[in-house]
């Protein structure tokens, strides 16, 4: 690669992030084409992919060395000391260029070989099947129907081909909708419940500054009501802020766009859609607050955590002034509120923001996940998300910032809604049947661009990048490992736990550690409770395998004993067993009792006493003294 | 008898009782001298018993006839009792008032108590000193067990019998233990095997602004050195409150007169500073309706975490003085009854192994907190709803639960015990049937006579049908030092003591048991495959024997 001129660094010192003295590790960094690599003297090596930096920085020179600090989108945080200034400035140089791609065909995807042949890769991408999803939800059916209108992305670009609405809005009303909605966004199918004959929809804002009411989106809506035979109130849930759309109307009035009084007036509190327009329709604002603010809180969290010695009251103060865990308390609150419309009410929901690819995505899937047990499922989280984040045109190109772009257009909104699937799986451990592990995955791949799915910012988009020709899908990889993403202690049959009912009580939602801290291992448990029961969840399989094995083996062999009983007594009366004999067989049967332990723990792999001690054996030879050592130098100072 | 005077109605009909996350129960009051019973008089619905004693507060409220009372327990759970008729509900508040703060120990419950189960073991004589120094004296000849407090006269929160080393006569024990403060001269507490080294504790020594020197005291604390070493006196208060602390003629070691030492400050806090922060927690925790930044603000206000921290950190230096620098150590801070005991305590959870066993923690309690002289019916009495603050409450001992907790999340399977253990502690160290936390001191609980008069916590605890319940079903025993992380990321609120009252944990009960099953399953599996196994391997033998002859 061009951009590299140094591959090789050596005697390069691994700072340990939150130790105050210093506490560093020697090795050699590497520079490949995709990855950086550092391997130290006992040989553990850490791998930082290029697309997964977010930030590179260079440090005053010190007596030590040069410098050289990298924040990576999965949180890591890696400072390094180059020896020479040299070899530090051309390092970060090639990490400022590799790690901000100017062009889509230079993401890793493009390059990455998995070695599958083309009809594997093909299977791959067929693993999600949003059509047999709609199926799954019940439509098309009496009400709803797949409509054609964007069949090429002519009414809306950031929609996908596919889309489903009311049976009764006829094509022109699609279209007028589409053009009284930001970016032609009209309001269309996410979900179904097909118990309640009610449906999730969602949208994007009106344009009611331009004119001042759609006959056609009034239609649409009034479609929507209609096609929910239980309810024919409908909520419409706007879930920006309230103040913020105030502010918003202001300005709109300031640049003397035409907006008539009454409905400015009235509006100014309201927010769009105009109440007296649209029949059967409720309004509700949930106040989840805009990417930017997103954006800023996340940077202030991190700032907070990376904190060396950091004090319990900075960290609360921290976590508080972030307000990283008040947002993601709002968009578990506006999830809780549509699920509730739609059990208690019977209501059907649309949900819009402003452009509804942001915090529509993230209310429309969590609240469906609420819904239904299906979406708690590996294959069915896969789904959801195929669903309402990648379909519906969640700019994950964007907001995840994959190429040299818009910084201001960067934002955790994805990392939100899996730190809300998070804080369910702590108040319902039994309802999930994936892990931790499997969203830290999720998240991790999301910003590597080692495969297809995130890449680029609508569907479309991604068909003229021809994805699904020149890339892979993550899906069948991760269903590949799935053993590692099953959560041991999930219930499929608990039939009350249907619909989740979350507490959103402040004092519920934690830190999530394992995230923001994930390369952190000093900062863990030194024992992991899940582990060891993911592995004893697996032994269990193992072992009841054994027993069916097992007890075959003994039916067999007491068949033929049946069949020999008759050549047995025949030899005993000709040969009467002889004393020596038995005590034979009595040692015989000791020393059998080794072999079958050692039999069982090679059919293991290891026994959970093993497996519990390599798993902190390994903390205890570097962790330990850091932790304690890092307090014991503050200790000697106030001596 | 006295009770009688004090109930002054002693049952009323068609109460209603409300608590958080259960139907309101109606059904009938009753007090009695010890307890207060609500009982729907229907099948299948629990009764509530409550021992005044646990009752911390009590508020009522009137609406017309109906009365209401609520109920603020010393463990934090609230409840509301609500009573037709107003003269009834203020006879019950003023009889529960009276019975939850009665002045005479001998009236508590305790000594009224008769067990209904089979006492196999005696709790009281289950940890007995002499016993619990034979597992050191294997060990180390250079100590020896005196008994020169046998009377209280030397020490009065001393038990009778402590551990002292060996050149040491009691004659200098008598010197030196009035150079220190409360007459608690250093003692053993703890032997670290893997390389002999030591924790002593003692109280301050009393060195007042003239520079007092005691040559007993610097004598004996030498003594436990071995020549070349060296060791570190650890002071849980911060240099500028031991200073002041010499104008009240307390002090600290000076170096220049214990050369060997090397003195390192602490600064972990005491008294009404950790009441008040106590307070402050619980009322967050207890308020549903705060929003997200009042919640945080108000659990960081309280400071309860860097509390722990602050303990914790403490004996990890302690515990990586001993085993990683292979030096002794002594602890103090004032009175050597509160911090001193909670960092000598922690420190022995990290390096001792046995004290991570039920027994083990048991022992433990028992040495460093009952028999260590740690005033538990001072620091006790109340908790975090009580209006009187009485300087000496404190909730010294909880903070060491809390701390135990933190470290046992982050070893769960280095515990032979579960967190119900830790809670039944907690909840017992203010308001038992046993008499174990009784008193202030073993020289008060020989007067009180509790051996004889009242049951032991340990006689209860340790009968097989109670000690499952306590038993940690992922426990593997760990023979390595653990040490703890003690960043603020890896500290948490103890759920199941703070917010035990104000949330359901249904779901968590459900995984926990889940997780149980597939444990108990894993053993059940792996009995029987070994059993299979083996009938096979007859089998075989047996058609080996066949076909052989």
């Amino acid at each position: 690669m061009e951009h590299i001129r140094t591959t090789k660094v050596e005697q390069v010192k691994l700072l340990d992030r939150f130790s105050t003295s210093n506490k560093s590790l020697t090795g050699t960094l590497y520079l490949t084409a995709t990855h950086l690599l550092f391997i130290d003297s006992h040989q553990k090596e850490t791998w930082i992919l290029h697309h997964h930096i977010a930030l590179v920085e260079k440090l005053a020179l010190t007596t030590s060395g040069c410098p050289l600090v990298i924040q990576c989108k999965n949180f890591r945080t890696v400072h390094f000391i180059v020896p020479r200034e040299r070899d530090c400035h051309d390092i970060y140089n090639s990490l400022l260029q590799l790690s901000k791609q100017a062009k889509y065909e230079d993401l890793y995807a493009f390059s990455y070989n998995p070695k599958q042949n083309d009809s594997e890769r093909l299977r791959g991408w067929q693993l999600v099947d949003l059509a047999e999803e709609y199926k799954r939800m019940g439509v098309p059916n009496s009400n709803w129907q797949l409509s054609d209108a964007n069949r090429d992305y002519k009414i809306c670009e950031t929609y996908p081909r596919e889309l489903y609405v009311p049976r009764i809005a006829s094509k022109p009303i699609i279209v007028g909708s589409s053009k009284f909605r930001s970016k032609g966004r009209f309001p269309v199918l996410s979900y179904y419940h097909q118990n309640k004959e009610a449906a999730i929809c969602r949208c994007s804002q009106p344009l009611s500054g331009f004119s001042a009411r759609c006959l056609e989106d009034e239609h649409l809506l009034q479609a929507i009501s209609k096609a929910n035979p239980a309810n024919r109130y409908m909520y419409v849930m706007d879930t920006r802020p309230r103040h913020r759309m105030q502010s918003w109307w202001a300005t709109q009035k300031d640049i003397g766009r035409i907006i008539l009084n009454a409905m400015a007036n009235r509006a100014a509190g309201k927010g769009y859609e105009n109440e007296d327009n649209y029949s059967n329709i409720r309004f509700q604002f949930v106040g989840i607050e805009n990417i930017h603010v997103m954006r800023s809180s996340l940077q202030k969290l991190l700032e907070v955590n990376g904190t060396k010695g950091l004090s319990v009251s900075d960290f609360y103060s921290g976590l508080e002034n972030a307000g990283w865990l008040r947002h993601i308390k709002a968009v578990m609150d506006a999830a809780i509120f549509l699920a509730k419309a739609i059990m208690v009410e019977n209501a059907s929901v649309l949900v819009h923001c402003s452009d509804g690819w942001d915090r529509t995505s993230q209310v429309c899937s969590l609240g469906s996940l609420l819904l239904d047990p299906y979406y708690r499922t590996i294959r069915g989280f896969m789904v959801l998300i195929e669903k309402d984040w990648i379909s519906f045109g969640h700019k994950y190109s964007e907001r995840c910032g994959h190429l040299d772009g818009d910084p201001k257009e960067v934002s955790p909104v994805f990392t939100q809604f899996l730190e809300c699937v998070w804080h369910l799986t702590e108040q319902f451990p039994q309802a999930f049947e994936f892990n931790e592990a499997f969203l830290l995955q999720i998240h991790e791949h999301i910003h590597s661009c080692q495969f297809g799915n995130f890449i680029g910012n609508c569907q479309k988009e991604r068909e003229e990048l021809k994805l699904k020709e020149k890339t892979y899908s993550l899906w069948p990889f991760l269903l590949d490992d799935q053993e590692k993403y099953f959560n041991p202690l999930y219930s499929s049959t608990s039939q009350k736990l249907a619909v989740l009912e979350p507490n959103t009580v402040s004092f519920n939602f934690k830190f999530w550690r394992n995230m923001y801290h994930q390369f952190d291992r000093t900062l863990h448990p030194r024992q992991s409770v899940f582990n060891i029961i993911m592995n004893m969840n697996e032994q269990n399989k193992q072992l009841q395998k054994d027993v069916k094995d097992l007890e075959s083996q003994i039916k067999q062999h007491k068949n033929k004993q049946t069949d020999g009983v008759l050549t047995k007594e025949l030899l005993n009366s000709v040969r009467p067993e002889s004393p020596a004999l038995r005590t034979s067989l009595c040692l015989k049967e000791q020393t059998l009792e080794l072999p079958v332990n050692d039999a069982l723990r090679t059919v293991e792999g290891s026994s959970p006493a093993d497996n519990r001690y390599s798993e902190y054996a390994d903390e205890f030879s570097k962790a330990e003294p850091a932790v304690v050592s890092s307090e014991y130098g503050v200790a000697r100072m106030t001596c | 008898m006295e009770f009688a005077e004090l109930i002054k109605t002693p049952r009323v009909d068609n109460v209603v009782l409300h608590r958080p996350f259960y139907p309101a129960v109606e059904g009938t009051l009753c007090l009695t001298g010890h307890h207060l019973i609500l009982s729907s008089r229907q099948d299948n619905t629990e009764e509530l018993w409550l021992l005044h004693s646990n009752i911390d507060a009590i508020d009522k409220r009137f609406v017309g006839p109906l009365g209401t009372i609520i109920i603020k327990c010393k463990d934090f759970r609230i409840i509301q009792l609500d009573i037709p008729g107003m003269e009834e509900c203020l006879n019950i508040a003023s009889s529960i008032e009276a019975l939850s703060t009665l002045d005479s120990i001998t009236l508590m419950y305790p000594f009224f108590y008769r067990p209904m189960f089979e006492v196999i073991e005696d709790g009281w004589h289950s940890f007995l000193p002499e016993q619990e120094f034979e597992l050191y004296s294997s060990a180390t000849s250079e100590w020896r067990l005196s008994y020169v407090n046998k009377e209280f006269a030397v020490c009065p929160s001393y038990p009778p019998i402590v551990i002292v080393p060996k050149a040491i006569d009691d004659e200098a024990l008598r010197k030196v233990a009035t150079f220190r403060h409360g007459g608690r001269f250093p003692v053993l507490s703890y032997y670290h095997k893997k390389n002999g080294m030591v924790i002593m504790r003692s109280g301050q020594p009393l060195t007042g602004t003239n520079g007092r020197r005691c040559k007993e005291d610097e004598k004996l604390i030498n003594a436990t050195l071995r020549a070349g070493k060296r060791g570190y006196i650890i002071d849980t208060r911060p240099l500028n409150v031991a200073q002041q602390a010499r104008a009240k003629g307390g002090g600290f070691e000076q170096e220049a007169h214990y050369p060997q030492w090397r003195r390192i400050h602490k600064s972990i806090e005491r008294y009404h500073i950790l009441q008040e922060s106590l307070i402050k927690l619980v009322e967050a925790c207890n308020d549903q309706t705060h929003n997200m930044d009042r919640w945080l603000s108000r659990l960081e206000a309280s400071n309860w975490l860097t509390h722990i921290k602050e303990i914790l950190t403490t004996a990890c230096l302690a515990a990586q003085c001993l085993d990683r620098e292979g030096a002794s150590i002594l602890i103090h801070g004032t009175e050597g009854t509160d911090s001193t005991l909670q960092v000598t305590s922690l420190a022995q959870i990290i390096l001792e192994p046995r004290s991570r066993t039920i027994r083990g923690f048991e022992a433990l309690i028992e040495r460093e907190w009952l028999q260590a002289g740690h005033p538990f019916q001072q620091r006790c009495a109340q908790s975090a709803y009580c209006n009187s603050k009485q300087k000496w409450e404190s909730p010294v001992f909880l903070l060491f639960l809390d701390s135990v907790w933190q470290i046992l999340r982050q070893f769960p399977c280095s515990f032979e015990f579960n967190e119900n253990l830790l809670i039944m502690l907690f909840e017992h160290a203010y308001a038992s049937q046993f008499g174990t936390f009784l008193g202030n001191n073993e020289s008060e609980r020989c007067k009180l006579k509790l051996q004889q008069k009242t049951m032991s916590l340990w006689s209860w605890v340790n009968q097989p049908s109670e000690l499952s319940k306590f038993t940690n079903p992922l426990f593997e025993a760990n023979n390595l030092v653990i040490w703890p992380s003690v960043a603020p990321q890896s500290l948490q609120l103890w759920e199941g003591i703070f917010l035990r009252w104000n949330r359901s944990s249904k779901y968590l009960d459900e995984a926990y048991e889940e997780m149980v099953n597939i444990i108990e399953y894993n053993k059940e599996l792996q009995a029987k495959v070994n059993i299979l196994r083996r009938q096979l391997a007859e089998l075989e033998t047996e058609d080996g024997m066949q076909e052989s002859p």
